[in-house]
């Protein structure tokens, strides 16, 4: 009888959680119907301001991210390009992919992108794929786009600039050759930028380069030979390791602050400040000398990291944590290598494990 | 009867919290960013005080660039603020010591000509590193998250 009861209940509780659900979204289509048909722009410029003018510029100017309200980027990149492109992002070069959000989203935001500048007539371009010869393209790119795209399209270098700090031009070079721009962009579009070029940008027409119709369109299917799968990027993320790095001290609390010093000292870290953990927290004489903290910078270092992707600042400089607890003295750092992947940046790969073995080092030194 | 009722209220929460925590799972993020359309004074003053009214401690501001530009280096206005609730900091890292190196909380704020980028990692991202072994954490996780998303759109979005 008891489980009878429990069955009754659950089929009851399960039936009023389904109607519940059906009229949420039942309610949910409805006001997305009206948004989109009312003002699809609004809701577009909601989302862009929340989701994407961190980094493209709450006008689309660009930052971190590339510039989107150029006419001549507006005017070559299709709407299906835009779709895909936010869906995908682009591995490895920032650009997150923003797959929870829902085609009418999605749309809305194109939407709003477009508003900047409703008068340039949305591109439209045939699916079929360009027959060139992948090689004679890989010549000419080798020769001239390289230049600015780098080997293989992975794109300009620095991926994170940010108008904070001082640049050499307001867009860089994209990772033409990165999977998910080749999933989001057909050959046809990709044809049309080379051949026309972009204005207020460095990308020039082909014509000015030297390059005829026929080195175009062995270029494109140079770059449509390159990997398409965009799962395979994933597959080559570099081990990141603990989150924390952790090293048990032979000496006293004292002695391994003062090690910690000079070890960072010999590997060309300025000693900044120290503090207890709770400095700011408590008064000055309730504060925890068992847990403190020493901030160190290498500022060449920082600089350059800053110049790759400026959010990395929200981990640097160089801080270390020294615990003592019972008769164990602790000292320990985050991992750069771990928080590596938080900013989808491989450019960021290679100062990250530097980092990551510069402090391991200081711990060790510090501590053995 | 009165059995039944019961037993509906119980499974109609266990389902309920089932199906949030599906929605909560299904969301993932690794940073918390905002832009802010004032420039970098105005925006600082705003997180002070959006990191008050969320009832956190400020702690410290490191002035990332002034120690650049001491040596030498170009960079417009770059802060890291540092805050906690001193309840937390004091009581944490005794009873977690592999969490300290991520305390205090913080949030990086940069300018970026006339406006201000503000970026903070998402305690969210933290969790496979500390829930396996300390599953109550979560708690503290995702308030965190929830606290440094409000004070974010405070910030970046005081309209809404």
């Amino acid at each position: 009888m008891k489980n009878k009861l429990n069955w009754t209940g659950f089929l009851l509780s399960a039936g009023l959680i389904l109607m519940i659900l059906l009229v949420g979204i039942a309610q949910t289509a409805i006001a997305g119907t009206a948004n989109q048909t009312a003002q699809p722009a609004d809701m577009g410029e909601v989302l862009f301001q929340k989701k994407c003018s961190v980094c493209h510029g709450s006008e689309g100017s660009g930052g971190v991210g590339i510039p989107l309200n150029l006419s001549d980027f507006l005017k070559t990149t299709s709407n299906k390009y835009l779709h895909q492109t936010i869906r995908l992002g682009r591995p490895g070069r920032i650009m997150p992919s923003f797959n929870q959000l829902s085609d009418a989203q999605v749309q809305s935001l194109i939407h709003f992108i477009r508003s900047w500048k409703a008068d340039i007539k949305i591109p439209q371009y045939e699916q079929a794929n360009i027959a060139g010869d992948k090689l004679k393209g890989k010549k000419v790119f080798d020769t001239i786009c390289i230049n600015c795209h780098r080997e293989a399209g992975i794109g300009g270098k620095g991926t994170g600039v940010t108008f904070s700090r001082p640049r050499d031009a307001e867009i860089i070079a994209p990772a033409i050759g990165n999977p998910a721009f080749l999933a989001a962009a057909s050959d046809q579009m990709i044809k049309k930028i080379i051949m026309t070029g972009r204005e207020d940008t460095p990308m020039m027409p082909a014509s000015s380069m030297g390059l005829s119709e026929k080195d175009v369109n062995n270029v494109v299917s140079y770059l449509r030979s390159l990997s398409t799968d965009i799962n395979m990027l994933h597959k080559h993320e570099h081990e990141t390791g603990a989150a924390i790095l952790t090293y048990e001290s032979s000496y006293s609390m004292e002695e391994t602050i003062e090690n910690m010093k000079q070890a960072a000292l010999g590997h060309n870290f300025r000693y900044i400040r120290e503090q207890t953990l709770n400095q700011g927290f408590v008064d000055k004489d309730q504060e925890n000398k068992d847990e403190y903290l020493i901030y160190f910078c290498n500022f060449s270092f920082l600089n350059q990291a800053l110049s790759v992707d400026p959010r990395i600042g929200m981990f640097l400089p160089f801080r270390a944590t020294i615990l003592k607890k019972d008769d164990t003295v602790l000292v320990m750092t985050v991992n750069p290598n771990y928080l590596c992947s938080l900013f989808n940046n491989s450019e960021l790969q290679q100062g990250c494990e530097f980092m990551s073995e510069q402090y391991e080092a200081m711990l060790e030194e510090s501590t053995l | 009867m009165k059995n039944s009722i019961k037993s509906i209220t119980v499974h109609f929460t266990l389902l309920l919290i089932l199906l949030f925590s599906a929605m909560v799972q299904a969301e993932h993020q690794k940073l918390i960013m905002g832009r802010s359309i004032e420039a970098f004074p105005e925006t600082m003053t705003a997180l002070q005080d959006e990191i008050k009214k969320a009832g956190y401690t400020l702690s410290f501001v490191q002035r990332v660039d002034v120690g650049l530009t001491g040596m030498g280096f170009k960079t417009d206005k770059y802060r890291v603020v540092f805050f906690g609730k001193p309840e937390e900091i004091e009581q944490l890292p005794k009873k977690y010591p592999q969490l300290a190196p991520y305390l205090p909380l913080a949030i990086a704020i940069f300018a970026e000509e006339q406006e201000t980028v503000l970026t903070a990692m998402s305690p969210e991202f933290l969790a496979p590193a500390y829930l396996g072994e300390h599953p109550e954490l979560k708690v503290v996780f995702d308030r965190w998250k929830k606290d440094m998303e409000t004070i974010i759109e405070g910030v970046c979005y005081p309209q809404d």
